[in-house]
């Protein structure tokens, strides 16, 4: 086989021609920042959030830090969660209030088949974005690796409000593009048979809890 | 005001009709109209067919006429969205070194010689500012919005305005109105199964309407659904846009 | 009908015309199965207005809309002006992250490559996310043939698959299928299907499910595609809904990601643009279910190796033209397919294998060139309508581009001894119309033999090309006076008032005044 990366640079600078290089001035008119009268504060868009993470069907819930405890406890007594799985460095405080759920931490040896035994699972999360009612993961602190928050069939997420941007591209500004990220916007979704939309269940996890720490308390 | 008209060949030998009722409405409106018979073809057929090199001399032969029209005229008027659209915006690709070359006609020159070419309602509605023509027509009418006249030349509602003010008209809103209607020029005929298959919704709709006629700003689309309607007898009559204007009590 | 002159060999031509190859294109024989087909057009009738609807509301949520379709337009733009420089530049930052990056100047190229890299793991079965460039390179003849079973992953495409069927619309391939044909298909073709099995869609859905969660369990070997490349940080851009891309590019050991070249974008922050308008535009919502983005390898999470293939198939003859390169622009999220009133008669079928639609109108003659009769009818498989501009998120100016590709098409037949019956047809009226004398000699000439072939005002049937029209509708019979004749009668002649309905004229219905 003769170069083909050679071969395939070549043909595109002499597609281009004389066009080669041309620098393109890109107009960047649109809005970094959510605007508008209804989203002036941080609560405005902390409430623009959890509103719109409700239109992606997934729940959404807001607690005082010394409530979270009991509110994930709560959340997964609600779903019936009998066997757990966290990050290894998931905040202790969260499952403080927990009883009668099997816990265990992840570590480098739990592969698909212990996870596919859990039932659920909490993490939290890098960054959420209002606009779009998305959370993103990034697997750093309380988040663990992609393959914890994919397969069981329950994922609680603790989003801290002052994790939430407005917009997509305040969101791009925070994320670290050299981790693998994961964006979720609500539960799986098929809508491939006639049309018919089907929430939660395809692949990932069939319900999708976000417990949101209001700002004020949100220093713990 | 001094107006040229550019009649479109299609309309010239179908609809002379149109043609008449264009004048009638100018100089009712205290304006004087100007024809040149010299005028044949802006060359749109060749070109969205793909024979450029034919359509580029038809386009430079109608330049000259055009730009004759337009030194002895404040501006050029036709009654076809769609030829309009050609020579504004296919020009200055097809012959660049007549119509000023640019890339998107975002970036069209404003004082260039085929921005002077107006479609029927812009110009009534735009350079006139008139959108009573002190009309009358007693009809049950239902308009559709060609393509090119809705996203070529962008005429929003300038027809529908001039149409709610003619007396005695009852416009009907036409369901699904921004679908083409299937016509494409030579598309009609190189995929007539799948043209048919469009022009049968729109018909659909007409119907629903219980429209007696059908009114567009395009004589060529109006031949496609007036073909159909025909065709089935439907008793559905198409009507350009000017031909209405055009009527008096 | 012994006219002569041009009118005779227009004549001659039309009884011909579409006798032969190039006017009988191979778009419309394709197209009559899919009109017949009663299921497919209410299926895609239903989808197309529904993803339409859909798009219009996620569109006008955002008032920058027009700003982020200008900017994702220029930036696309200034990447294919500069793509040797950001294709070297992604290669440098995937190799830095732990990848390897591969080249293939066409789809052998490329099916050899992920082939030889699949047998190098020992596995003789993956896993893939759907991936229209994967189609688009046959890769999964490709691989069967090399002894590997492919599994489709995504719920339409595992159907599409199991049936031995083809694709309708990109984002929604099964859509011409019914819930019942599915339930059978399932019963039929999967192991252990459930007993129980409804032809509910979640029913479905579920057993679907089941079946894949064997697969993702053993699966060691995953090939996906792509929606973005970002050429600074090397990072790779999934975007879905069903969660199996997450399955796929986080479960296995090894990842095959192939994508075509145009999928570079320059920065990180350039996806600020494109996860706006993708998201809205594919699906009609404000971001998909699921994205996931990998830079590389990452220790500890995912697969230990990663392979991108940088596929060309064409692409370059694309970026040749200047006004056709814009198609590379695409982002695949399909919009335009879904408003265009062809698309929404004929399916993807129709458009053939590569890419369907306004898009796969434009760019399926440009990857391959207009020489089959197929491809060169693609460009034609278009009303010009214009619908499909106006939603692009990059703004591609898809109807210029076809009537470009058009004029590409017959400059092609130019150089043929005998003209096609088509091209002397229409030679031969551009020199009518290209002088006033002819063209108004033939304009009586065809007035007066179209008369004579019209009853009741009505022209019912025409030989030829023309026939084509009066197979399904009737033509108005000029009337004997033009507008020019008229217009020479003027100066001694009031404009008739009423001529409007004056039999004889070439309106198909009449109206009567009414009183008053």
């Amino acid at each position: 086989m003769t170069d083909a990366r050679g071969e395939i640079l070549s043909r595109v600078r002499s597609a281009l021609g004389e066009a080669r290089g041309t620098q393109v001035k890109i107009p960047r008119d649109y809005h970094y920042r959510l605007v508008g009268e209804d989203v002036e504060s941080r609560a405005d868009v902390v409430a623009l959030f959890s509103e719109r993470v409700a239109d992606t069907r997934a729940t959404v819930r807001h607690v005082g830090a010394d409530e979270l405890g009991t509110a994930v406890a709560a959340a997964l007594w609600g779903n019936g969660i009998r066997r757990l799985v966290v990050p290894a460095d998931l905040p202790y405080g969260w499952l403080a209030e927990l009883d009668g759920v099997d816990v265990s931490a992840e570590s480098a040896a739990t592969g698909f088949e212990a996870l596919d035994g859990a039932t659920g699972v909490v993490t939290g999360c890098a960054v959420a974005i209002a606009q779009t009612g998305t959370i993103v993961l990034d697997g750093g602190r309380a988040q663990g690796r992609r393959m914890l928050s994919l397969v069981p069939d329950y994922h609680l997420c603790v989003v801290h409000a002052d994790q939430i941007v407005g917009a997509v591209p305040e969101a791009i500004e925070r994320l670290d593009p050299y981790r693998p990220l994961t964006w979720i916007s609500g539960p799986s979704v098929t809508s491939q048979i006639e049309l018919e939309r089907v929430e939660g269940v395809m692949h990932g996890p069939r319900t999708l809890n976000v417990l949101v720490v209001d700002e004020a308390t949100a220093q713990l | 005001m001094r107006v040229g008209l550019f009649i479109t060949c299609f309309n010239d030998a179908l609809f002379p009709g149109t043609g008449e009722a264009v004048v009638t409405l100018l100089e009712r409106l205290g304006h004087e109209v100007a024809f040149d018979p010299a005028q044949t073809c802006c060359g749109q057929l060749h070109w969205t067919t793909g024979y450029h090199r034919e359509a580029a001399g038809l386009a430079r032969r109608f330049a000259e006429v055009c730009t004759g029209l337009l030194s002895e005229n404040d501006l050029v008027v036709t009654p076809s969205a769609s030829c309009a659209a050609m020579v504004r915006q296919a020009y200055p690709q097809l012959v660049p070194d007549l119509a000023g070359a640019s890339d998107t006609p975002d970036a069209a020159d404003p004082d260039a010689w085929h921005e002077n070419v107006y479609e029927l309602s812009e110009f009534l509605v735009d350079v006139l500012g008139v959108t009573d023509v002190g009309a009358y027509f007693p009809h049950r009418v239902t308009y559709h919005p060609t393509c090119h006249s809705l996203r070529a030349l962008g005429l929003g509602d300038r027809p529908l305005r001039l149409l709610r003010a003619v007396k005695g008209l009852d416009l009907v809103e036409l369901p699904g109105a921004d679908e083409c209607c299937g016509f494409g020029g030579t598309f009609a005929m190189k995929n007539a199964d799948v043209s048919v298959a469009i022009v049968a919704d729109k018909i659909r709709h007409i119907r629903a309407t219980t429209a007696d006629v059908v009114c567009a700003v395009d004589n060529s689309c109006l031949t496609h659904i007036g073909g159909a309607l025909s065709r089935l007898r439907s008793g559905v009559r198409v009507m350009h846009l000017a031909e209405i204007l055009a009527e008096t009590r | 009908m012994n006219a002569r002159g041009p009118l005779g060999e227009w004549l001659a031509a039309l009884r011909t015309a579409d006798e032969s190859p190039p006017t009988v294109p191979k778009f419309a024989v394709a197209a009559r199965d899919a009109l017949g087909d009663t299921q497919l057009r209410r299926n895609l009738r239903t989808a197309t207005a529904t993803m339409s609807r859909l798009r219009v509301t996620a569109a006008g949520e955002l008032d920058d809309w027009a700003e982020l379709r200008a900017a994702g337009q220029a930036i696309k733009d200034h990447t294919l002006l500069n793509l040797d420089t950001y294709l070297e530049e992604l290669e440098r930052s995937v190799t830095e992250a732990g990848g390897m990056v591969h080249w293939a100047r066409d789809a052998d190229d490329a099916c050899a490559i992920v082939t030889g890299l699949v047998a190098a793991t020992g596995q003789a079965e993956v896993v893939k996310v759907k991936s229209m460039v994967g189609q688009e390179i046959g890769l999964n003849d490709a691989l069967e043939a090399a002894g590997i079973r492919p599994y489709e992953t995504e719920l339409a495409e595992l159907i599409v698959q199991l049936g031995a069927d083809r694709s309708t619309h990109s984002l929604l391939p099964a859509i011409h299928r019914s819930r019942a044909e599915i339930r059978e298909l399932f019963l039929r073709e999967l192991p252990d299907p459930p007993a129980d099995l409804g032809d509910e869609p979640a029913q479905l859905a579920a057993a679907a499910r089941g079946y894949l969660r064997d697969v993702f369990r053993t699966a060691k070997v995953a090939i996906s595609g792509a929606n973005f490349a970002v050429a600074d940080t090397g990072t790779l851009v999934v975007l879905e809904a069903e969660g199996n891309g997450r399955m796929s590019v986080t479960l296995p050991e090894t990842l095959i990601t192939v994508i075509g070249i145009e999928k570079v974008v320059p920065t990180w922050s350039d996806l600020e643009v494109f996860l706006q308008l993708l998201p809205r535009s594919s699906v009609g919502e404000r971001m998909t279910p699921y994205v996931s983005t990998w830079t590389g390898v990452a220790p500890g999470d995912g697969p230990r190796a990663f392979h991108l293939v940088l596929l060309d198939n064409g692409r370059t003859n694309a970026l040749a033209d200047e006004v056709g390169r814009a198609a590379l622009r695409c982002i695949r999220c399909s919009a335009c397919l879904d408003v265009c009133p062809v698309y929404e008669r004929t399916g993807g079928a129709a458009y053939g294998p590569v890419h369907p639609g306004p898009i796969g109108a434009i760019l399926t003659p440009q990857l391959r060139g207009p020489e089959s009769p197929h491809d060169a009818s693609l460009p034609y498989a278009s009303t010009l309508c214009g619908a499909c501009a106006d939603v692009c998120p990059v703004r591609i100016d898809i109807p210029r581009i076809l009537v470009h590709l058009r004029g590409k098409v017959i400059e092609s037949r130019r150089r043929r001894p005998v003209p096609t019956p088509e091209m002397a047809m229409m030679r031969s009226v551009a020199w009518t119309l290209g002088d006033g004398g002819r063209y108004e000699a033939a304009l009586r000439q065809t007035t007066r033999w179209a008369r004579l072939v019209a009853r009741g005002g009505r022209i019912q049937r025409l030989p030829g090309l023309f026939g084509k029209w009066t197979d399904a509708r009737d033509l108005p019979a000029p009337p004997k006076e033009s507008f020019r004749v008229r217009w020479q009668h003027r100066a001694g002649l009031p404009v008739r008032r009423g001529a409007l309905g004056a039999p004889g004229g070439p309106r198909m219905g009449r109206l009567r005044r009414s009183s008053g």
